[in-house]
């Protein structure tokens, strides 16, 4: 049994815990808290199997049990994003910060989707897996996720050009 | 053509499709500038979350993240030894107590731990490589509050790769990392110790795979960790410490 494969995912875990959360304080807790029950349980974990996805389930699992118990701040109300304002050139202009705060106004759900294919790179099929979810519920929930973001940002009311004068 | 689906469309963003696949995508997008756009902005987000947070991988593992692989019930019965000597102090030392003090960590176990998280790091095994090394020292100097120097050990085979900064219990702690021709590294862990300055003979600790020989000269410890054997790694020790003490 070695210790050093869980070690390994430190970073990875802690990267996700982070963008998932948010705040850095409660990101560690979150990941403390996967370790602590990745060690406890590690000899369920099947040698040769891909422990990346492990322990991401085992992450999602103690978010979703902590988030349940009101310990996270998972949602908050899309009204506290400011509208982008429109820019002729959009979303090269948008700031590091809008699409951060975007990110914060999906639901939990969504959020943990876009984050595991976008930062992580998880091929789908692997995001299906880590949330033990079906690869279609992945793809609808991805879908959902990037349009609800477009919308914070402004993409979806891209002025007509023919409104220039 | 064959319809496209929206799960071809995102899986084009995500580069998760097939060359043939990626083809016809390309040719339905050539005629629908309106979900070319859209996608482009999808492609926008995930380059913007990682650059979001990728940095998160380089920062220092916090402490406390590199213990909790420690069974829990060690833990508590580590804590129970601080609390039970905290009563024993307190009664000593009447009024104050040690209770919630965290265990500490001994520093041939943090250094040990140190290197086993970043020895076997591929793309990313030190924060400034031995290209930059006077950055590197002064950086990890002025972090320290010391004058640090990285022991040149290529006369017993090890070439400098770099260092990092990372967080221990007594703050900033820096790692030097050497490698020598088939690959297999050293760290070296300095850190500032608590209490009076003192000096200590090597000793020796056998942590799982890494055995790390360490000691404490004034304010700060040392350890060399490396997986290889104990009479090679003290060829080694014995090479930076002299360094360290001309």
């Amino acid at each position: 049994m070695d210790k050093r494969l869980i070690i390994e995912h430190i970073p990875r875990l802690r990267r996700y815990a982070r963008a998932l959360v948010g705040d850095r304080y409660i990101a560690d807790d979150l990941v403390q808290d996967t370790l602590e029950r990745a060690w406890n349980k590690f000899y369920l974990w099947r040698p040769g199997s891909d422990l990346r996805a492990w322990l991401f389930t085992i992450m999602h699992n103690v978010f979703v049990n902590q988030a349940r118990r009101r310990r996270y701040e998972i949602e908050q109300p899309v009204e506290e994003v400011p509208v982008v304002p429109v820019r002729a050139t959009q979303t090269e202009q948008l700031e590091l910060q809008d699409v951060d705060r975007a990110l914060r106004s999906l639901p939990a759900e969504q959020r943990e989707v876009i984050l595991l294919v976008a930062v992580e790179q998880m091929s789908y099929d692997e995001a299906s897996r880590a949330l033990d979810i079906p690869i279609g519920t992945v793809m609808s929930r991805l879908s959902r996720a990037r349009e609800r973001m477009r919308q914070l940002l402004g993409g979806q009311t891209m002025v007509p050009l023919k409104a220039v004068k | 053509m064959k319809p496209v689906s929206e799960a071809d469309l995102h899986a084009y963003v995500d580069g998760a499709l097939s060359e043939s696949t990626r083809s016809e995508v390309e040719a339905w997008l050539a005629t629908h500038p309106d979900d070319t756009e859209r996608l482009r902005a999808y492609g926008d987000y995930n380059a913007m979350l990682r650059s979001l947070y990728n940095p998160v991988m380089d920062e220092p593992v916090p402490a406390a993240l590199l213990a909790a692989h420690v069974p829990a019930w060690r833990r508590y019965v580590a804590a129970a030894v601080v609390f039970a000597f905290g009563i024993g102090l307190g009664w000593v030392v009447r009024g104050q107590s040690f209770a919630h003090q965290p265990v500490p960590l001994s520093l041939a176990r943090q250094a040990a731990i140190a290197h086993a998280v970043y020895a076997p790091e591929v793309r990313h095994p030190v924060e400034v490589g031995a290209n930059d090394e006077e950055h590197l020292v002064r950086w990890l100097s002025k972090r320290l509050g010391t004058a640090l120097k990285a022991p040149a050990l290529s006369a017993v085979g090890y070439d400098l790769v770099g260092g990092r900064l990372l967080s221990g219990p007594q703050g900033p702690v820096a790692q030097f990392m050497y490698q020598d021709s088939r690959g297999q590294r050293l760290t070296l862990y300095v850190s500032r110790q608590r209490g009076e300055p003192r000096d200590t003979a090597f000793r020796f600790s056998q942590e799982d795979r890494v055995s790390v020989f360490y000691w404490v000269d004034g304010n700060f410890g040392y350890a060399l960790s490396g997986e290889i054997g104990k009479e090679q790694l003290l060829k080694v020790a014995d090479v930076v410490y002299k360094q360290l003490n001309p």
